[in-house]
Protein backbone atom coordinates (compact mmCIF):
# COMPACT_ATOMS: atom_id res chain seq x y z
CA UNK A 1 0.00 0.00 0.00
CA UNK A 2 2.72 2.45 0.90
CA UNK A 3 4.67 3.10 -2.24
CA UNK A 4 6.07 6.26 -3.68
CA UNK A 5 3.45 8.28 -5.50
CA UNK A 6 4.59 8.70 -9.08
CA UNK A 7 3.54 12.24 -9.77
CA UNK A 8 5.34 15.54 -9.57
CA UNK A 9 2.34 17.69 -8.57
CA UNK A 10 1.36 15.78 -5.47
CA UNK A 11 4.95 15.27 -4.42
CA UNK A 12 5.92 18.96 -4.71
CA UNK A 13 2.76 20.21 -3.01
CA UNK A 14 3.12 17.74 -0.15
CA UNK A 15 6.74 18.74 0.28
CA UNK A 16 5.65 22.37 0.56
CA UNK A 17 2.63 21.75 2.78
CA UNK A 18 4.05 19.33 5.38
CA UNK A 19 6.29 21.89 7.21
CA UNK A 20 3.46 24.43 7.15
CA UNK A 21 1.11 21.90 8.76
CA UNK A 22 3.68 21.21 11.46
CA UNK A 23 4.24 24.89 12.24
CA UNK A 24 0.48 25.43 12.40
CA UNK A 25 0.22 22.43 14.74
CA UNK A 26 2.75 24.05 17.10
CA UNK A 27 0.68 27.26 17.00
CA UNK A 28 -2.48 25.28 17.82
CA UNK A 29 -0.78 23.54 20.74
CA UNK A 30 0.77 26.63 22.29
CA UNK A 31 -2.35 28.79 21.90
CA UNK A 32 -4.72 26.06 23.06
CA UNK A 33 -5.56 27.53 26.44
CA UNK A 34 -7.05 30.78 25.22
CA UNK A 35 -8.25 30.06 21.69
CA UNK A 36 -9.82 27.04 19.99
CA UNK A 37 -7.39 24.18 19.76
CA UNK A 38 -5.14 22.45 22.19
CA UNK A 39 -3.07 19.34 22.58
CA UNK A 40 -5.36 16.88 20.88
CA UNK A 41 -5.94 18.99 17.79
CA UNK A 42 -2.29 19.93 17.46
CA UNK A 43 -1.24 16.30 17.84
CA UNK A 44 -3.76 15.25 15.23
CA UNK A 45 -2.29 17.84 12.85
CA UNK A 46 1.25 16.58 13.50
CA UNK A 47 0.06 13.03 12.81
CA UNK A 48 -1.68 14.21 9.64
CA UNK A 49 1.57 15.71 8.36
CA UNK A 50 3.36 12.40 8.96
CA UNK A 51 0.56 10.49 7.23
CA UNK A 52 0.85 12.84 4.25
CA UNK A 53 4.55 11.95 4.10
CA UNK A 54 3.67 8.26 4.29
CA UNK A 55 1.22 8.61 1.42
CA UNK A 56 3.33 10.69 -0.93
CA UNK A 57 7.00 9.98 -0.26
CA UNK A 58 6.91 6.20 -0.08
CA UNK A 59 7.96 3.80 2.62
CA UNK A 60 11.72 4.21 2.39
CA UNK A 61 11.81 8.00 2.56
CA UNK A 62 9.02 8.42 5.09
CA UNK A 63 10.45 5.74 7.40
CA UNK A 64 13.72 7.64 7.29
CA UNK A 65 11.94 10.84 8.32
CA UNK A 66 9.75 9.20 10.97
CA UNK A 67 10.76 5.65 11.93
CA UNK A 68 7.92 3.22 12.74
CA UNK A 69 9.13 2.77 16.32
CA UNK A 70 9.18 6.52 17.01
CA UNK A 71 5.40 6.59 17.38
CA UNK A 72 5.49 4.26 20.39
CA UNK A 73 8.28 6.29 21.99
CA UNK A 74 6.44 9.59 21.47
CA UNK A 75 3.17 8.22 22.85
CA UNK A 76 4.89 6.82 25.92
CA UNK A 77 6.82 10.06 26.47
CA UNK A 78 3.67 12.16 26.27
CA UNK A 79 1.83 9.92 28.72
CA UNK A 80 4.81 10.10 31.06
CA UNK A 81 4.78 13.92 30.97
CA UNK A 82 1.03 13.98 31.64
CA UNK A 83 1.29 11.58 34.58
CA UNK A 84 4.34 13.28 36.08
CA UNK A 85 2.68 16.70 36.07
CA UNK A 86 -0.53 15.24 37.47
CA UNK A 87 1.16 13.25 40.20
CA UNK A 88 3.54 16.08 41.13
CA UNK A 89 0.59 18.18 42.22
CA UNK A 90 -0.85 15.19 44.10
CA UNK A 91 2.48 14.78 45.91
CA UNK A 92 2.35 18.42 47.06
CA UNK A 93 -1.13 18.01 48.54
CA UNK A 94 -3.40 19.14 45.70
CA UNK A 95 -5.71 17.05 43.56
CA UNK A 96 -4.68 15.40 40.28
CA UNK A 97 -3.59 18.00 37.67
CA UNK A 98 -4.07 20.88 40.12
CA UNK A 99 -1.31 23.01 38.64
CA UNK A 100 -1.17 25.48 41.51
CA UNK A 101 0.45 22.78 43.66
CA UNK A 102 3.33 22.09 41.27
CA UNK A 103 6.66 21.92 43.11
CA UNK A 104 7.92 25.44 42.32
CA UNK A 105 6.94 27.35 45.46
CA UNK A 106 8.54 30.66 44.38
CA UNK A 107 6.19 31.04 41.38
CA UNK A 108 2.70 32.41 41.84
CA UNK A 109 -0.29 30.05 41.39
CA UNK A 110 -1.32 31.92 38.22
CA UNK A 111 2.07 31.39 36.62
CA UNK A 112 2.04 27.76 37.65
CA UNK A 113 -1.42 27.24 36.13
CA UNK A 114 -0.34 29.01 32.94
CA UNK A 115 2.76 26.91 32.36
CA UNK A 116 1.36 23.70 33.86
CA UNK A 117 -1.46 23.50 31.34
CA UNK A 118 1.02 24.25 28.55
CA UNK A 119 3.24 21.33 29.57
CA UNK A 120 0.24 19.01 29.87
CA UNK A 121 -1.01 20.07 26.43
CA UNK A 122 2.41 19.30 24.99
CA UNK A 123 2.25 15.84 26.55
CA UNK A 124 -1.22 15.23 25.12
CA UNK A 125 -0.02 16.37 21.70
CA UNK A 126 2.93 13.97 21.76
CA UNK A 127 0.65 11.09 22.77
CA UNK A 128 -1.93 11.79 20.08
CA UNK A 129 0.77 12.26 17.43
CA UNK A 130 2.50 8.98 18.23
CA UNK A 131 -0.69 6.98 18.65
CA UNK A 132 -2.29 8.07 15.39
CA UNK A 133 0.85 7.33 13.39
CA UNK A 134 1.19 3.92 15.08
CA UNK A 135 -2.44 3.11 14.29
CA UNK A 136 -1.87 4.00 10.65
CA UNK A 137 1.32 1.97 10.46
CA UNK A 138 -0.31 -1.09 12.01
CA UNK A 139 -3.43 -0.94 9.87
CA UNK A 140 -2.03 0.41 6.64
CA UNK A 141 0.99 -1.82 6.12
CA UNK A 142 -0.63 -5.20 6.56
CA UNK A 143 -2.07 -5.22 3.06
CA UNK A 144 0.09 -6.32 0.17
CA UNK A 145 2.25 -3.82 -1.67
CA UNK A 146 0.68 -2.83 -4.97
CA UNK B 1 -16.57 50.94 -0.10
CA UNK B 2 -14.81 48.06 1.64
CA UNK B 3 -18.19 46.54 2.50
CA UNK B 4 -19.29 46.72 -1.13
CA UNK B 5 -16.13 45.08 -2.46
CA UNK B 6 -16.19 42.41 0.25
CA UNK B 7 -19.86 41.56 -0.27
CA UNK B 8 -19.38 41.48 -4.05
CA UNK B 9 -16.51 39.01 -3.65
CA UNK B 10 -18.49 36.87 -1.21
CA UNK B 11 -21.54 36.67 -3.45
CA UNK B 12 -19.39 36.03 -6.53
CA UNK B 13 -17.79 33.16 -4.63
CA UNK B 14 -21.20 31.83 -3.60
CA UNK B 15 -22.17 31.78 -7.28
CA UNK B 16 -19.18 29.59 -8.13
CA UNK B 17 -19.85 27.27 -5.18
CA UNK B 18 -23.45 26.95 -6.36
CA UNK B 19 -22.31 26.15 -9.90
CA UNK B 20 -19.92 23.47 -8.66
CA UNK B 21 -22.63 21.91 -6.50
CA UNK B 22 -24.90 21.89 -9.54
CA UNK B 23 -22.12 20.19 -11.51
CA UNK B 24 -21.73 17.59 -8.79
CA UNK B 25 -25.41 16.73 -9.04
CA UNK B 26 -25.86 16.91 -12.81
CA UNK B 27 -22.62 15.60 -14.34
CA UNK B 28 -22.62 11.94 -15.42
CA UNK B 29 -19.41 10.36 -14.12
CA UNK B 30 -16.48 10.72 -11.75
CA UNK B 31 -14.17 12.66 -14.04
CA UNK B 32 -16.63 15.34 -15.01
CA UNK B 33 -17.73 15.72 -11.39
CA UNK B 34 -14.17 16.18 -10.21
CA UNK B 35 -13.75 18.68 -13.04
CA UNK B 36 -16.60 20.69 -11.54
CA UNK B 37 -15.36 20.39 -7.97
CA UNK B 38 -11.67 20.84 -8.60
CA UNK B 39 -11.84 24.19 -10.32
CA UNK B 40 -15.14 25.87 -9.57
CA UNK B 41 -15.23 24.97 -5.91
CA UNK B 42 -11.66 26.18 -5.39
CA UNK B 43 -12.39 29.49 -7.06
CA UNK B 44 -15.59 29.90 -5.06
CA UNK B 45 -13.88 29.19 -1.76
CA UNK B 46 -11.03 31.54 -2.60
CA UNK B 47 -13.47 34.32 -3.50
CA UNK B 48 -15.56 33.82 -0.34
CA UNK B 49 -12.51 33.79 1.94
CA UNK B 50 -10.96 36.76 0.17
CA UNK B 51 -14.26 38.61 0.43
CA UNK B 52 -14.42 37.88 4.16
CA UNK B 53 -10.84 39.14 4.57
CA UNK B 54 -11.68 42.36 2.71
CA UNK B 55 -14.92 42.77 4.66
CA UNK B 56 -13.21 42.33 8.02
CA UNK B 57 -10.36 44.72 7.29
CA UNK B 58 -6.68 44.20 8.01
CA UNK B 59 -6.56 42.28 11.29
CA UNK B 60 -4.96 39.09 12.55
CA UNK B 61 -8.12 37.22 11.58
CA UNK B 62 -7.90 38.37 7.96
CA UNK B 63 -4.26 37.25 7.92
CA UNK B 64 -5.40 33.80 9.05
CA UNK B 65 -8.12 33.87 6.38
CA UNK B 66 -5.43 34.60 3.77
CA UNK B 67 -3.43 31.61 5.04
CA UNK B 68 -6.51 29.37 4.76
CA UNK B 69 -7.04 30.77 1.26
CA UNK B 70 -3.51 29.84 0.20
CA UNK B 71 -3.78 26.32 1.60
CA UNK B 72 -7.21 25.69 0.09
CA UNK B 73 -5.88 26.94 -3.24
CA UNK B 74 -2.93 24.55 -2.97
CA UNK B 75 -4.68 21.57 -1.47
CA UNK B 76 -8.00 21.33 -3.26
CA UNK B 77 -6.68 21.10 -6.86
CA UNK B 78 -3.89 18.75 -5.74
CA UNK B 79 -6.35 16.41 -4.04
CA UNK B 80 -8.59 16.45 -7.11
CA UNK B 81 -5.58 15.77 -9.33
CA UNK B 82 -4.50 12.81 -7.18
CA UNK B 83 -8.01 11.33 -7.10
CA UNK B 84 -8.59 11.61 -10.84
CA UNK B 85 -5.13 10.27 -11.59
CA UNK B 86 -5.74 7.29 -9.32
CA UNK B 87 -9.12 6.68 -10.98
CA UNK B 88 -7.56 6.84 -14.44
CA UNK B 89 -4.77 4.45 -13.43
CA UNK B 90 -7.20 1.92 -12.03
CA UNK B 91 -9.07 2.20 -15.34
CA UNK B 92 -12.25 3.71 -13.99
CA UNK B 93 -14.79 3.88 -16.79
CA UNK B 94 -14.95 7.14 -18.77
CA UNK B 95 -18.41 8.32 -19.68
CA UNK B 96 -19.17 9.06 -23.30
CA UNK B 97 -22.41 9.81 -25.05
CA UNK B 98 -21.78 7.27 -27.78
CA UNK B 99 -21.05 4.19 -25.72
CA UNK B 100 -24.04 3.59 -23.51
CA UNK B 101 -24.30 7.08 -22.09
CA UNK B 102 -27.76 8.31 -21.34
CA UNK B 103 -29.08 10.40 -24.23
CA UNK B 104 -30.95 13.38 -22.90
Amino acid sequence: MIHRYQGVVVELVSRAVVPAIQVFALYIITHGHYSPGGGFQGGALLAASILLLRFTQGRKESYRRFPPGAGFALAALGLLIFLLVGLASVARGGSFLDYAYLPWPWASPETLRYYGILVVEAGIALTVWGTLVVVFDQVGTRTRDV
Amino acid sequence: MRDVVGLALIFGGLFFVLVSALGLVRFPDFYTRSHALGKSDTLGTILVLGGLAVYGGLTLSSLKLLLILIFVGLGNPTATHALTRAALRSRHEIWSRREGGKKE
